[in-house]
């Protein structure tokens, strides 16, 4: 099979290989990138210190939530583990005004939008269905319906052309949004239905796809013939592939798109080149369909040691700052902890809110119904 | 008084809508320039701008789904499906999406949006182009669903759906898009959005029946005259909610009760009004409740729609049923 990328843009060539943007090895090496260096040309010591400290924090709220469930706080968690450059990366790219749709595996972007960790764990605990309000941070809720956030995006971006928030040159106005999926949602009609909308429309939409290799069990290769980032060119805006495992390089490629996307360039895909280290959620067992090869082959790009070599190669930080990380990583879990135990359950009778804005007579009273019913053990308790 | 269509009306119903609120969208395939391949919103690009009536690609998840986005940032589309057998591809936008942001936001979110079908059968048409799919979406807890039954009602409630905060499914009923009647554009509705009414009065059964059934039934009330029977028929209006309050006050003084509509009969809309006015009226019943509707089969080929279909004979069919007792 060829592949016909003479359209690409991003310098996927005519290699089978599709190219890679790679700023900082596995080694922790950096990497010069004639086109992309300008991008990140601000990040120094004290920016590479906090993007580490956003990679460390968020890998422990992921493991944090793993051991939460396996003591039975949570139902369900679905972990990011070997994903945090592709979320930091992304998230730190991004300004106050652009808004976010994620699925439900985005923890280090929430992390970066300024939502409380805690407030993650009350859909996977059952208490809620998203505790925090997308309004405030401008991240929206956890989509679980795969790709579904997707079209939401896109429509949530032809708003913003519609109120005239972008091309105007203002950096606190011009806005972006950005709808983040995995590989295995790339399969769905309604990304594909995204990508048109985005393409014909000139939405300021970025597609942010994490590309971790395995949609549960089902392996890239059920799920496309071609690279994924080349898909774009098909529907007709510019795809790129990033090393998901290298803050840098995403950092530097959202960067781009989303300034594209502000500028009324329209859409762009990433496809953020990375691997699933955990199981897909708590209930999935991977062993029963990837070797432990591959893992280990994965566990060699990790995305926190690259950058932890290159501080320390770099001289850009002492065992000091790493065990300051570690003791503000401590106190996170507790508070995770904590916070998690304290969740109220909710009322019964709250089923019945917000149903609709303005409730029906019919739920109302079938809200009374309910409550007559739950008042009549009460009275027998009483009794 | 203005002497309009169904198509008029609506159409009307949605350039005052437009005229009143900037964030007003319309957005559907053919809805531009064609005007929607029954006119509905025919001129409304032209006066609005395609900024405003939005000519989509040909996906009705995608349609359904940007929408949401739309809404999200404050706007409040009222999207166009071409016709009710292809709203199932934006079927899971529309249940998983619409029907829940409100909910799963605890309250933060709203979803001012409408969605518009023309429906049922009775016109001829092929595959996909007759169907009642109503009852899927008054299963679905989030939606409102309201069907109008003439040129009046369609003005009124396509206004009040788009006012309405929560989701609206807007059946229009196709077949009867060309009768006329006369009322006044200007004033206030003359009803709120989920009130079921009393269309005609009478004392031996009540006839429920909403969107293009309520011409039918009041056709067969007429019939039935001859045979001196009075019946009373009530146009629901609303099906989620439903306002079944004139219904059980009409069943209490008649004792009977005969619901009427297209859509097939299992789990249909007169099945919860059957068992409602049970759980309510049950002393006051003189005889079952009977149902006249589609059957459940797949909507037929337009040869044998009208075998299918109830019409005045089979409405007039279940009232003899009814009375039998």
């Amino acid at each position: 099979m060829t592949v016909d990328t003479a359209v690409d843009p991003a310098g996927g060539g005519a290699a089978s290989e599709p190219e890679l943007v790679q700023l900082l090895t596995p080694e922790g090496q950096r990497v010069p990138n004639e086109h992309y260096d300008a991008l990140i040309d601000d990040i120094g010591t004290a920016e590479i210190r906090a993007l580490y400290r956003d990679l460390v924090l968020s890998r422990r709220v992921d493991s944090e939530a793993v051991a939460l469930q396996r003591q039975g706080e949570l139902g369900l968690w679905a972990s990011l583990l070997g994903q945090e450059a592709a979320q930091v990366g992304s998230g730190r790219a991004l300004r106050q005004q652009d808004h976010v749709f994620p699925t439900y595996r985005e923890h280090a972007v929430a992390w970066c939008r300024g939502v409380d960790p805690a407030q993650l764990l009350g859909l996977f605990r059952g208490v809620d269905q998203g505790g925090w309000d997308p309004r405030e941070n401008n991240f929206h809720l956890y989509t679980i319906v795969i790709g579904a956030q997707t079209l939401h995006a896109t429509g949530y971006a032809m708003g913003v052309q519609r109120d005239g928030a972008l091309g105007t040159g203002d950096p606190d106005r011009d806005t972006a949004v950005v709808a983040y999926f995995g590989d295995g949602a790339t399969s769905q009609g309604d990304v594909n239905e995204a990508f048109i909308w985005a393409s014909v429309t000139n939405a300021p939409v970025v597609f942010f796809c994490q590309n971790n290799q395995w949609a549960i069990s089902e392996p890239l290769e059920r799920q496309t013939r071609v690279p994924l980032y080349r898909r774009a060119y098909g529907f007709g805006f510019p795809g790129l592939r990033v090393d998901g495992n290298d803050v840098l390089a995403c950092l530097a490629v959202s960067r781009e798109a989303l300034q594209r996307a502000r500028d009324g360039e329209g859409p762009t895909l990433i496809e953020a080149f990375t691997y699933r280290m955990g199981a897909h959620t708590t209930t999935d067992d991977p062993t029963r369909y990837r070797l432990g090869s591959e893992l280990e082959h994965w566990r060699l790009k990790d995305p926190i040691e690259r950058v932890k070599a290159y501080m320390v190669r770099g001289d850009m930080a002492d065992q000091a700052f790493f065990d300051d990380v570690e003791a503000e990583s401590e106190s996170l879990a507790e508070h995770l902890r904590t916070a998690c135990r304290q969740l109220p359950d909710p009322s019964p009778e709250s089923i019945f809110d917000h149903v609709y804005v303005d409730p029906t007579p019919p739920l109302l009273a079938q809200r009374d119904e309910m409550k007559t019913y739950l008042d009549s053990f009460t009275d027998e308790e009483a009794q | 008084m203005t002497s309009l269509n169904i198509i008029k009306s609506i159409n009307a119903g949605l350039r005052r809508s437009m005229e009143n609120d900037h964030k007003v969208l319309i957005m559907g395939e053919d809805v531009g320039k064609l005007g929607g391949v029954f006119r509905v919103t025919d001129g409304l690009q032209k006066d609005f701008g395609e900024d405003r009536v939005i000519d989509t690609p040909l996906a009705e998840s995608g349609i359904i789904g940007t929408a949401v986005g739309l809404a999200l940032r404050g706007y409040r589309p009222v999207c166009e499906i071409q016709f009710d057998g292809f709203v199932f591809p934006g079927y899971d936008q529309i249940v998983s999406q619409v029907a829940k942001m409100h909910f799963r936001s605890g309250g933060r979110l709203r979803l001012p949006i409408v969605i518009r079908i023309p429906y049922g059968g009775g016109i001829g048409a092929v595959e996909h182009h007759a169907e009642s799919p109503e009852a899927y979406f008054v299963h679905t807890p989030g939606l409102k669903v309201v069907s109008c039954a003439n040129p009046e009602d369609a003005y009124w409630m396509i206004q009040q759906a788009i006012e309405s905060d929560d989701p609206v499914m807007f059946f229009e009923p196709k077949r009867r898009y060309y009768e006329k009647a006369e009322f006044e554009l200007d004033g206030s509705p003359p009803l709120p959005l989920h009130t079921s009414r009393v269309v005609q009065q009478g004392t031996d059964a009540t006839v429920v029946a909403y969107g293009p059934m309520v011409k039918t039934c009041l056709e067969a009330a007429a019939a039935a005259t001859e045979d001196n029977r009075s019946l009373e028929v009530i146009d629901l209006r609303s099906l989620s909610p439903l306002d079944l309050d004139p219904v059980y006050e009409s069943v209490r003084r008649t004792g009977r009760l005969v619901v009427v509509h297209e859509a097939q009969r299992t789990l249909g809309v007169g099945a919860e009004v059957a068992a409602r006015v049970t759980e309510e009226c049950f002393y006051s019943l003189e005889a079952p409740v009977v149902r006249v509707t589609g059957y459940d089969t797949p909507y037929p080929p337009a040869r044998v729609e009208d075998d299918y279909l109830p019409d005045l004979d089979r409405v007039l069919d279940g009232v003899d049923r009814a009375l039998t007792y």
